[in-house]
């Protein structure tokens, strides 16, 4: 210690001369990073969402503004009538998706209830299972005059009128609600395993007996869940296409995307394509917006954390009759839709199923003779799966600008890629359609455009699912790459990204599996030989050729669930019954 | 200059000036810890050294070398120097000996002669036997020993250390201290220790610069630092003390009821108002007036009284003015409360502050 003494530095002495940096050395990779994120992002969202509004102020044959779009899509009765219609649907799609998935959460995760597994591999099939295959699957049950349904009920009580009809407003909402109830389950679960048992223990300590617990505290805790899920649920209803396209027609109940389909088919009228659906985009995101408002004012943040211990609800007697109400659940949004469909799809004719009557023939049939089904399901599997990998790595790199704060204005970027929550997939095609389809760059009926709508329209999840992980990620795991030598980029590489590797794959298959089946972005994009496999059995059910779809359909479900499968068996089962 | 040098390093946050016009000369192999509460900007000091933290004002300069001033850095992958960290930041996918050895890696070493070196600095920190081991298998301790091994592997320029020790239990830190002591003995690495710990700084360090609000307040071997401090914060911040003011008038400095000739303090003193301070240490308590030494000797009473083992913490009233005085005393010098007694203060130990 004695080498140095405790003299202060003499500062007037020698100054060495500053070695002034390079550009060159000073320069770090991730600053160029930004604008090619940016310049990504305006191709993904910013133009198509910009071309969308440019075009419903355009002229169609003259190329000047105008508000003759606005007028002609809103100026014919029938054509507000699909938006109030639209607008009810969604609500009574709301109320039951809540009433199929908050019982359900609450008694997978708070009570003892028998056979819980059952019942959350049955929400899953709900998710798996494309919500036009779901609505075939009603058709082949609830049709007026065929229909297993009413069929039974014809031979049983020897009426003429249908028991159940599914080409109904009912009918539209029930099959509406099965596909999406996934959702509410896995929102509201997640909100009921972070309360602990101690939070209720507390109010009964102060004398609140079970019933005001539950309403006092309980059901107010997982409010913000069911608000949020809620808003999700009426997204996903009115943004919907393939349901509608297959019921609301039969029923003579006009909605929002039909309409918009109407526009598009010929004569095709994109400009008022455009202007009827910016009003659906203004509703959409005042709904956020009101979502906001509502927790933040409530201060709703307390669920945070891992939950305590949780003791489970006895329900006793209840036990059975909740496990009832639960395989109802799954049986009317799996169960049933998926054994008519599969037996349809063995069946010569769908209409007399005999044992006798099984046969492959329809499997052959699409496999090999189809014009374009083999074709559809390997741009489906193919597209999904480009969609999916690009969507999460361009969310990968957002998220980490973003979570690091390495540059100014990257909460920009976080903004631009979660907005297209809030864009319907039709609406998201059209807006495709206006900036991409027409000369020069003409990408109408390619692969990639499908391909970058689909990006778009799953970057909100990618995004929240890798930022999640990159927040998980300490910072100074990096640091410590950086001081030893290695850079931003070696960092991520060698550390970021193997500790992301399960995180990102699970939000991988979250991404695959609605894009292997995404109809509503899809249908305006598709050109006659990039059709994806939800366009075909579209056209196979206006053919009526039900047993090939069920065929299709089947092979379509194979191949998600041997996916699935394979994400099951390396990432655990948990990995999709958790919000991420 | 050799070493590494800090020349009016200043670094601003909004309106927020976390460090101000700092500058510290690190001499090579040179061990210097900044010290200070939280808040103080030592962490921000030591980030800027590594060029995690760009600086608003000022030069950063090793060896005569800029490595960041107010226009630009050089990042920190380019700076060969190593970190330590509070959070370890182990990397959880690689094992031990990947940890460690991952830096010479990046230098391009081969294969053989990283898994070689990397072996011998795990036998160094005493962690051969977990060089296979993944970090969630290891304990807190064993994990920050893996982070020495991996800083010091690569033989940095620099070595920088962000309160390593302050999530680990009190055992375990103090073994880590002399730990980092010893390896700075036998490596002798430049490094710079942050901590808000005065032991730990006290035991690893050559100089320790004591910051405070941004700025450095004094820069000094841990001995003078605690016999001669020159600020108010340091002498309250490094140990306990007593103030007490006074007046110079002439040769005489007259302090609240007792007065020193200037010529018997150990630092010179200008005219007007003083401040010092005297350390518990500088003083004796005995039960009658001592009639032996050339201390400063005042009559009073035991006002209060604490055993900690090692030593008798006391107060002193003084009964010549309003003064208290806080005393060590060794355990065999027991006074009951109430007692009367005298103090003998030492003048050499009687060091004038700067207010």
């Amino acid at each position: 210690m004695t080498s140095f003494q405790s003299t202060s530095v003499e500062w007037s002495g020698e100054t060495p001369v500053p070695q002034k940096l390079s550009w060159f050395q000073r320069l770090q990779p991730s600053s160029l990073l930004w604008l090619f994120l940016a310049a990504i992002l305006v191709v993904l969202v910013v133009a198509p969402m910009s071309m969308l509004l440019v075009t419903s102020f355009t002229d169609g044959a003259t190329g000047g503004w105008t508000l003759g779009n606005y007028v002609e899509a809103y100026g014919h009765e029938r054509h507000v009538t699909a938006l109030t219609n639209t607008l009810k649907m969604g609500a009574a799609v709301v109320v039951l998706k809540l009433l199929f998935g908050v019982p359900l959460a609450w008694a997978c995760t708070r009570t003892d209830m028998p056979g819980k597994n059952f019942v959350r591999y049955g929400v899953f099939g709900a998710f798996i299972l494309p919500p036009y295959l779901g609505a075939v699957g009603w058709i082949l049950l609830a049709g007026p005059n065929t229909g297993w349904i009413n069929r039974a009920w014809y031979a049983l009580s020897q009426s003429s009128e249908p028991l159940v009809n599914v080409f109904s407003f009912w009918g539209l909402v029930l099959v509406t609600s099965i596909g999406g109830f996934f959702l509410v389950f896995v929102f509201v679960s997640t909100a009921f395993e972070m309360i602990s048992s101690e939070m209720e223990d507390a109010a009964n300590m102060l004398g609140a007996g079970p019933v005001k617990t539950a309403m006092k505290v309980t059901f107010p805790l997982v409010l913000p869940a069911i608000i949020g899920s809620a808003m999700i649920s009426f997204l996903g209803a009115i943004a919907l296409y393939g349901v509608p396209a297959l019921i609301s027609i039969p029923a003579r109940y006009p909605v929002v995307v039909i309409q918009l389909a109407e526009f598009f088919s010929f004569p095709l009228r994109v400009e008022v394509a455009a202007a009827y659906s910016i009003p659906l985009l203004l509703i959409t995101m005042s709904l956020l917006g009101l979502q906001r408002l509502v927790l933040n004012r409530k201060g709703y943040t307390s669920i945070s954390g891992k939950g305590g211990e949780r003791r489970l609800v006895k329900l006793g007697k209840w036990r059975w009759a909740m496990f009832g109400y639960c395989f109802v659940v799954v049986a009317l949004a799996v169960l049933m839709p998926l054994i008519v469909l599969l037996m349809a799809a063995f069946s010569k004719n769908w209409t007399s199923f005999s044992f006798d009557g099984l046969t492959l023939s329809n499997f052959y049939y699409v496999l090999f003779q189809h014009s374009s089904s083999q074709k559809a399901l390997i741009t489906s599997v193919s597209v999904g799966a480009v969609a999916a990998t690009a969507a999460i790595l361009l969310a990968l790199c957002i998220g980490y600008i973003v979570q690091r704060k390495l540059l100014p204005f990257s909460s920009a970027l976080a903004f631009i890629a979660v907005s297209p929550f809030v864009i319907p997939g039709i609406v998201l095609a059209i807006g495709f359609y206006a900036a991409y389809a027409f000369p020069p760059l003409a990408l109408y009926g390619t692969y990639t455009i499908l391909v970058l709508a689909f990006v778009t329209r799953f970057l909100p999840i990618a995004f929240t699912t890798s930022a999640a992980g990159i927040r998980a990620i300490h910072p100074e795991m990096e640091d410590a790459v950086r001081i030893l030598g290695g850079g931003r980029l070696e960092a991520v590489r060698s550390v970021v990204a193997p500790l992301l590797k399960r995180t990102l794959a699970g939000g991988w298959l979250l991404i695959f599996v609605p894009a292997a089946q995404e109809l509503s972005t899809a249908i305006f994009l598709v050109g006659p030989t990039t059709r994806v496999v939800s366009v075909v059995l579209l056209d196979l059910s206006e053919e009526g050729q039900l047993e090939t779809l069920a065929a299709l359909g089947t092979l379509l479900l194979l191949i998600i669930v041997a996916v699935v499968a394979v994400g099951f068996r390396y990432l655990g089962r948990d990995f999709m019954l958790r919000r991420q | 200059m050799e070493g590494l040098v800090l020349r009016k390093l200043g670094r601003r946050f909004g309106t927020f000036d976390a460090v101000r016009d700092v500058n510290l000369h690190i001499k090579p192999g040179e061990f210097v810890s900044l010290l200070g509460p939280s808040g103080c900007g030592k962490t921000t000091t030591l980030r800027m050294i590594a060029g995690f933290i760009d600086p608003n004002a000022g030069s950063i300069e090793l060896d005569g070398k800029v490595l960041s001033d107010p226009s630009g850095s050089l990042p920190p992958e380019k700076r060969g120097m190593s970190m330590i960290f509070q959070s370890y930041a182990i990397w959880p996918n690689m094992t031990v000996a990947q940890n460690v050895g991952f830096g010479l890696k990046l230098r391009k070493l081969p294969g053989h002669e990283v898994k070689q070196r990397a072996g011998e600095m795990l036998e160094v920190v005493r962690m051969s036997h977990l060089a296979d081991r993944y970090p969630s298998e290891l304990s807190g301790g064993q994990q920050q020993r893996v982070a020495l091994a991996r800083a010091i592997v690569i033989r940095p320029a620099v070595l920088l250390l962000d309160e390593p020790l302050s999530n680990l239990d009190a055992n375990l830190r103090e073994e880590m201290r002399f730990e980092i002591k010893r390896m700075h003995d036998e490596f002798r690495i430049t490094s710079v220790y942050v901590t808000h710990d005065q032991a730990e700084a006290m035991v690893t360090s050559d100089r320790i610069a004591v910051m405070n609000n941004g700025r450095m307040e004094q820069v000094d071997t841990p001995y003078a630092l605690y016999t001669r401090p020159k600020t108010r914060f340091v002498a309250s911040f490094i140990g306990r003390t007593n103030f007490v003011s006074g007046t110079r008038t002439g040769d005489i400095v007259d302090f609240n009821g007792f007065s020193v000739p200037v010529g018997q303090l150990p630092e010179q003193v200008t005219a007007g108002p003083v401040t010092a301070s005297i350390r518990p240490q500088a003083m004796r308590l005995s039960a009658s007036e001592p009639h032996d030494g050339s201390g400063i000797k005042l009559p009073g009473s035991v006002k209060q009284s604490a055993f900690l083992g090692e030593t008798w913490d006391y107060v002193f009233q003084a009964s010549n003015s309003d003064a208290e005085f806080k005393v060590a005393a060794p355990p065999a010098d027991v006074h009951e409360v109430g007692a009367p007694a005298w103090l003998e203060i030492d003048p050499k130990q009687i060091v004038a502050i700067q207010e």
